[in-house]
């Protein structure tokens, strides 16, 4: 299995199928059938008008990205209502096609998603507690995250998140004289973990270099804290990223890099187009495929 | 030496009752639970709309009231106008209308299909004068922000810089201050918290008349949507209970900083249960037993209802004017409701057992879109015992004689309670009537 959004959308399936099963989330598999069968229409959609307006012989779908934007909203996004549900969706695989900057989407779709519905709506929310705090469930995480960004490439990204947050976290608590279990039971969320291993280190929204990569979980580490114990507002990690992704092109443009995030596209057409350099183009979409890989 | 009773007080919970009256409406009234269901138990009304709460905190204080006092952590600086007495009849409404229940129905007569249905319901040292307080406090780096009587209580609105100064403080006022408070103090300081300090002045007490501690209420605006438990841990003897009930306008509450679950409801259980007792002990030991499976790091969602209306009713749902006392702000009252109708407001009752190695931080909520009825339910059948001879009886017969079985499982798996005891009280034999199933299937 070289497709790494295969390893996640494996377990992105299984955390879902863990919280419907074992942890009573608010979705039902109806929900899960109408999420799941938007994104891949929405995408299918978006798809067929940039192979039109590009003019290009042949449609090539990129289900597997929508299918992990799908899992993630079917994991996060919360609503009694369909149509809202059916519009988050649309938003989540619009904002890829819309919101770009530089060949490269600006918000991560689910992030995006999510926080475009909690702006224009007040029929959804996230319920960071789903999750609960179980230890074990946080190593799972751990585990299977761990698997995913190391494929990804992107590890570096998520470990400095969870180092600047951690350090957040216990400084705070220090600070304050409070005990350790509350840091400590702070960072077993599982929201938290979901965060760090499977959004923030989508590849397609963070910034080219290492170093600006650093700087930006930095920012959203720092964001996150001060929604969440300045403002006291819940859901700061996905307010922050939103909000630390508008900052990526200016971090790419004072830290930039070697820029390996090609367009999936770009490199997939010309394999349809240009047969003669077919051999090219799948070393480039092997390089593409494997910095799509987040949510 | 006062007894400090951190964060929400301590106190019994009742499960109140519905009047016979009432219960014409949604069925006969047969039985009702202890009023002592749970011990160490704290009730709290949180009002919220916006960054607006409203706080009731009802203390069900047994002892000598001079001992009674209580500290409360809250996020900004009260004025008089902000704090109020309330009246505990409103909080057992709100407890008695959002109150667990069991349901009975009536299988009719097999061999007609006429079905008769009947619900039942049951629930489930005197203070030193004000220049001297003022100059020690003033001394211990303790600053008395405001000094109010309001009712029966005296209350103090404190800040200071260190929590040791104001643990001292609190020390040489007879507040009987446990080991361990200090560090929990000094976190709230340094979030800049003021702490609200209540105790009952007994010659007003006398004055008003009320032999019982009445619910103290505060409104504040914060945008902070959390409850402090922390404080109330520190001498606490092991997991107390807390019942928060929430009036909000768009939804139910959840917490987020834990899981918060539906209880199992709704399930059918043998008809002894209904035997008020029974029902109490039921409840209790489903309560405990959910707790234990879930590691008691969970808050159950007991009732999450528009309070507009109820099925099967419990009691009546709270009037324009008891909301309005409750704290619901947005709500005009008696008269301005006849002109507008009911205010939107919607309940959630959530019920945690927290102690400090489960719950190590204070409980943070979050107001959702969340408008889905549900109530913790509970369903007593009683198969048809007339005379009835068709063929349909016999098969009847065999599946009410199967269902007695699995109300025996599931309230066994419920409870944890050995089956042996399910069973006798259920006048079956202790061994399935003809052994296990695949006895049945090649038995001549």
């Amino acid at each position: 299995m070289t497709d790494p959004r295969l390893y996640q959308i494996a377990i992105l399936s299984v955390l879902l199928a863990y919280g419907m099963v074992r942890l009573d989330f608010d979705v039902s598999l109806l929900r899960v059938g109408l999420l799941l069968g938007t994104v891949l229409g929405a995408q299918a959609i978006g798809d067929s008008i940039v192979a039109r307006y590009s003019r290009l012989s042949r449609t090539s779908v990129n289900y597997r990205s929508a299918l992990i934007s799908g899992l993630s909203l079917c994991l996060l996004l919360r609503t009694n209502r369909p149509e809202f549900a059916v519009f988050a969706a649309v938003l989540t695989i619009g904002s890829k096609f819309l919101v770009r900057l530089r060949g490269k989407h600006v918000f991560n779709p689910t992030n995006g998603g999510l926080i475009a519905m909690l702006l224009l709506t007040n029929q959804v929310w996230v319920s960071p507690g789903q999750w609960g705090a179980a230890p074990a469930l946080g190593v799972l995480f751990a585990c299977v995250g761990t698997v995913v960004v190391n494929r990804a490439s992107r590890s570096d990204v998520t470990f400095a998140f969870l180092v600047f947050f951690s350090a957040l976290m216990f400084g705070r608590s220090i600070y304050l004289g409070e005990p350790m279990a509350i840091p400590v039971h702070r960072l077993e969320s599982g929201v938290l973990l979901l965060f760090a291993f499977f959004m923030i280190s989508d590849p397609k929204t963070t910034p080219d270099s290492r170093a600006g990569r650093v700087l930006f979980a930095a920012l959203v580490a720092f964001g996150a804290w001060y929604v969440q114990f300045r403002m006291f507002r819940t859901n700061g990690l996905l307010w922050s990223l939103a909000a630390c992704s508008l900052t990526v092109p200016c971090i790419d443009w004072l830290l930039p890099g070697a820029s390996y995030a090609w367009p999936f596209r770009a490199a997939a057409d010309r394999a349809t187009v240009a047969p003669r350099r077919a051999a090219t183009a799948r070393a480039a979409l092997n390089r593409s495929l494997v910095q799509r890989s987040a949510i | 030496m006062r007894r400090l009773v951190c964060g929400a007080a301590g106190v019994a919970v009742c499960l109140a009752w519905f009047s016979p009256a009432l219960a014409g409406f949604c069925g006969f009234y047969v039985a009702r639970a202890d009023t002592k269901l749970f011990n160490k138990a704290s009730q709290v009304v949180l009002v919220r709309d916006g960054d607006r709460t409203v706080m009731t905190m009802v203390s069900d204080f047994k002892g000598d009231l001079k001992e009674f006092a209580v500290v409360i952590p809250v996020p900004t600086f009260l004025r008089r106008e902000q704090i109020h007495v309330g009246d505990k009849s409103l909080v057992d409404h709100l407890d008695a209308y959002s109150a667990p229940r069991l349901v009975e129905y009536f299988d009719g007569d097999p061999c007609r299909v006429a079905m008769m249905e009947r619900a039942m319901m049951a629930a489930a040292g005197p203070p030193a004068a004000k220049a001297d307080v003022n100059i020690r406090a003033r001394s211990l780096g303790v600053t008395v922000e405001a000094q109010y009587t309001v009712g029966e209580y005296d209350i103090l609105i404190l800040s200071a810089q260190e929590s040791a100064g104001l643990e001292a403080w609190l020390r040489e006022n007879g507040y009987k201050i446990p080991a361990g408070a200090s560090a929990v103090l000094a976190s709230y300081l340094k979030q800049n918290m003021r702490f609200f300090v209540a105790r009952v002045n007994v010659s007003e007490q006398i004055k008003l008349g009320f032999s019982s501690l009445r619910p103290l209420q505060v409104a504040y605006e914060s945008p902070k949507f959390m409850l402090p438990i922390r404080l109330g841990m520190v001498n606490a003897n092991g997991p107390q209970e807390l019942f928060v009930y929430a009036l909000t306008r768009k939804g139910r509450i959840e917490t987020t900083n834990y899981r918060s679950v539906r209880l199992p409801s709704g399930m059918e259980l043998p008809a002894f249960v209904k035997e008020p007792r029974e029902f109490a002990r039921f409840y209790q030991a489903m309560f405990n037993r959910q707790v234990q499976n879930d590691d008691g790091r969970t808050l159950f969602l007991e009732y999450a209802w528009d309070m507009k209306w109820c099925d099967p009713c419990a009691a009546d749902p709270l009037s324009n004017d008891e909301l309005r006392q409750l704290g619901v702000f947005w709500s005009g009252g008696a008269g301005a409701a006849a002109i507008a109708g009911p205010p939107d407001v919607f309940l959630t009752r959530l019920h945690v057992r927290y102690d400090n190695a489960h719950f190590p931080e204070d409980l943070v909520f979050q107001e959702t879109a969340d408008r889905t009825n549900f109530q913790g339910r509970y369903v007593v059948r009683h198969a048809w015992t007339g005379d009835a001879s068709c063929q349909a009886a016999v098969a009847y017969r065999s599946s009410a004689s199967e269902r007695r079985d699995e109300e025996a499982q599931r309230l066994a798996s419920l409870t944890g309670w050995p089956m042996t005891d399910i069973r006798r009280k259920m006048g079956l034999a202790q061994d399935l009537p003809n052994g296990a199933w695949w006895d049945r299937i090649w038995k001549k």
